[in-house]
């Protein structure tokens, strides 16, 4: 089996079945991430390039080690030491970072749509590591790899995103993953922060955590931005603690089995309570280590997949 | 001057109203006759052939950006004002927001002198409504007036401050001239980049809601009540505002409107491939409100076609969707999309089309043009509704390209445009 594409810009276009295909070869690669000597010849001799245009350590890291453990040589480009502060279009970049031979380009960008136009300029492979508040696809992968490791399918599974989803990439790859995968999903946050018209997607929408939080087979924790308080999406951080904070007092409404993720970094004792993000139902630090076998898988597959497709 | 035949096609003028076979004859820059059979044997005379093709008045557009001074890298005078030709438009008003802006009677001037050697047709500039665009105080309308603007507009820059508005609106009622607003809450469209609606969700862009123009057209049409002065409202593009836009003139207020042919056909959908062409101000808007004002169109609540031509060079547009210019460039395709898209689609006849595109906007500003009638300046276009086309950029007079209709296959296009007596336009390319 084959991956029939050469970038992976969302989980919007992504088909089922080629989940699963990516899913699957993340298993195998899991494997390889549990050995001592952790490294296979898979991607000797393929440059790929880390391009980041947002601060980001722990994505950046898990596709350069996933890249590394192929055997593809890395380079990491950030915005702080390169020539995008002398005002270089992200056109420019592109072409330059192919005149190099880039066999792939793993974006982040905080504009939605970065990796769409990359994805026109050049004939590197793409990959979006994030793209403004649009999509963040392998962090979908991961989650829902991550998921399967606990449920042994996601049918009928019930899933909560809590917070910020109006400027969430996470949540959007998220619903439609987590939708075509079986799962239900149901958004949680101030009406602020629920963008228009989502219920069209479909996914349902809640504003009471207290409410709905029994409903959950799993809880997934966005990190809220300090800086939207100061856009007056919601009064204070205080204020978004007392209703949408997770902590032990209002995780003893939620299903005993329920298991709560987040994409980090986390706000400790803001959107997640110390107690809850390292008590028994986190699966936070899985999603971490499992995020390097699925950025392989995905790697490996564009990689070998659509010449021959 | 010569004198210039044509016979034989089907004249459609809607201020006569007039359609019906004409020839028609132009004489020293004027329309000399126009009647059922014309013979005329001199040889001086030129005789265009129109048989099986229409002959309109020559379009106006009263809202297209020229980009002269300060960005010539993008439009000039000469350059806009040829692409206007060669899309049938004679006449075209260019918005002050130039660098500097149009904002008083020397850059009126400019424009007016600059237009007279190097235009193509007839461009009437509008002056700003405050200094510098800025929104803080009055420019010298009244000078600029003088000097030939013909509207007044801080088109791209709404005036938030609505006392100014109001002092706008009342001074002006001297001069007889519309106020043309550009219908924007900025606080509330601020960060936005598209319609707010399912498909801005989806891609996770900050929406600019329908309120933001809405709340703006509801304040001109109070100020409008107030001071009993024209307004008029620039780019309608959504169902709340021409809902009230149709209140206020049932209330014969003095308020009219105009809508773009990309607000007319395409909807926020287009936006998902990010082809930053499709970034426009106001945003392309959702199905319901394109239905709308197709509706208005027919039901006769829109006054004109406006292009709101806005050329932007290819290095600012091909960036990231949020980080590119609004705008779109519509002198060149704007009428074979509209025989295309609405005329050929059945939402309103030929003859309605044209009154939206001459004598609509002919009377929004009092103009003694837009209209095929003996003694006026002989602005004549002649289309051929059956020739097929594809839009590409690359042949655009127009020096930007910036159109999200690349590749649209489209039936109806001007051959022939008359300006002032003098052949602008032949075989559908200048001369």
């Amino acid at each position: 089996m084959v991956l029939k594409r050469r970038h992976l810009l969302g989980i919007q276009d992504l088909k089922v079945e080629e989940m699963e295909l990516i899913l699957y070869q993340a298993k195998a690669f899991k494997e390889i991430t549990q050995r001592r000597i952790k490294k296979v010849p898979t991607l000797r001799g393929q440059t790929v390039v880390n391009l980041f245009y947002e601060p980001s350590t722990r994505t950046r890291t898990s596709f350069e080690l996933a890249a590394k453990w192929l055997s593809a040589d890395v380079v990491n480009i950030s915005t702080s030491t390169s020539s995008v502060v002398k005002g270089e279009s992200l056109r420019d970049m592109a072409k330059t970072i192919e005149a190099m031979q880039a066999d792939t380009i793993i974006l982040r960008h905080g504009q939605s749509g970065a990796p769409h136009l990359l994805s026109n300029l050049v004939s590197s492979s793409i990959v979006n590591a994030g793209d403004g508040s649009h999509e963040h696809p392998t962090q979908s992968l991961l989650d829902i790899f991550t998921l399967l490791e606990h449920r042994p399918t996601l049918n009928g599974l019930v899933v909560g995103i809590v917070g910020d989803i109006l400027h969430s990439r996470v949540a959007r790859s998220n619903i439609w993953g987590l939708t075509k995968m079986g799962a239900k999903v149901v958004v949680v946050g101030p009406p602020t922060l629920i963008p228009v018209e989502i219920e069209r997607i479909p996914v349902e929408v809640a504003y009471d955590l207290d409410k709905t939080i029994e409903r959950f087979d799993v809880l997934m924790i966005l990190r809220i931005q300090l800086e939207r308080q100061q856009s007056n999406f919601f009064p204070s951080i205080n204020e978004y603690v007392k209703f949408y904070g997770l902590n032990n007092e209002r995780l003893k409404r939620a299903k005993e089995d329920v298991l709560i993720m987040h994409p980090g970094p986390i706000n400790r004792g803001i959107e997640i309570a110390p107690e809850v993000a390292d008590g028994p139902h986190s699966v936070i630090t899985d999603q971490v280590t499992n995020g390097i076998a699925v950025r392989m898988a995905v790697l490996y597959l564009l990689a070998t997949g659509w010449g021959e497709g | 001057m010569t004198k210039i035949l044509i016979k034989g096609g089907r004249a459609v003028d809607p201020a006569s109203p007039l359609d019906g076979k004409r020839d028609i004859l132009i004489e020293e820059g004027e329309i000399r006759a126009i009647e059922e059979e014309i013979r005329c044997e001199e040889p001086e005379v030129r005789v265009i052939e129109a048989e099986g093709k229409i002959v309109t008045p020559g379009l106006i557009d009263i809202h297209t950006h020229l980009r002269e001074p300060g960005r010539e890298d993008e439009e000039t005078i000469a350059t806009g004002s040829a692409a206007a030709a060669k899309g049938g438009f004679t006449t075209i008003l260019c918005m002050p927001n130039t660098e500097p802006p149009i904002d008083n009677h020397s850059l009126v001037k400019f424009i007016i002198d600059k237009s007279r050697t190097e235009a193509v047709g007839n461009v009437l500039p509008v002056g700003s409504i405050s200094k510098g665009l800025e929104g803080e105080s009055l420019s010298e309308i009244g000078q600029m007036v003088k000097g030939g603007a013909v509207a007044i507009s801080d088109d791209g820059y709404p005036v938030i401050n609505t006392e100014l508005m109001r002092r706008a609106l009342e001074y002006t009622r001297i001069f007889d001239i519309p106020v043309i607003s550009h219908c924007e809450d900025t606080n509330l469209s601020k960060d936005g980049v598209m319609n707010e609606g399912y498909v801005s969700t989806i891609l996770g862009m900050r929406g600019i809601p329908r309120a933001a123009e809405e709340v703006m057209v509801a304040r001109e049409i109070i100020l409008a009540e107030l001071t009993g002065t024209k307004v008029h409202i620039a780019h309608v593009s959504t169902k709340g505002s021409l809902a009230m836009i149709k209140e206020a003139k049932r209330r014969g207020l003095k308020v009219t409107c105009e809508v773009t042919p990309h607000h007319l056909i395409l909807t926020d959908e287009v936006v998902m491939g990010f082809d930053t062409n499709t970034r426009v101000n106001p945003p392309l808007r959702g199905r319901e409100d394109v239905d709308a004002l197709r509706e208005g169109l027919a039901e006769g609540i829109i006054d004109a076609i406006a292009t709101d031509h806005a050329p932007h060079a290819l290095n600012e547009k091909e960036l990231e969707y949020g980080l590119a210019p609004c705008g779109i460039v519509g002198l060149e395709t704007a009428l074979g999309l509209l025989l295309t898209e609405i005329v050929n689609k059945g939402v309103v006849s030929f003859f309605d089309l044209i009154a939206k595109l001459t004598i609509g906007p002919a009377r929004i500003l009092n103009l003694e043009r837009g209209r095929l009638k003996v003694g006026s300046p002989a602005d004549v276009i002649i289309i051929d509704p059956r020739e097929e086309w594809v839009v590409d950029p690359s042949r655009f007079v127009s020096k930007s390209k910036n159109t999200p209709f690349n590749g649209w296959q489209l039936k109806g296009k001007t051959v022939v445009t008359i300006i002032n007596g003098r052949i602008a336009v032949e075989n559908g390319e200048l001369v």
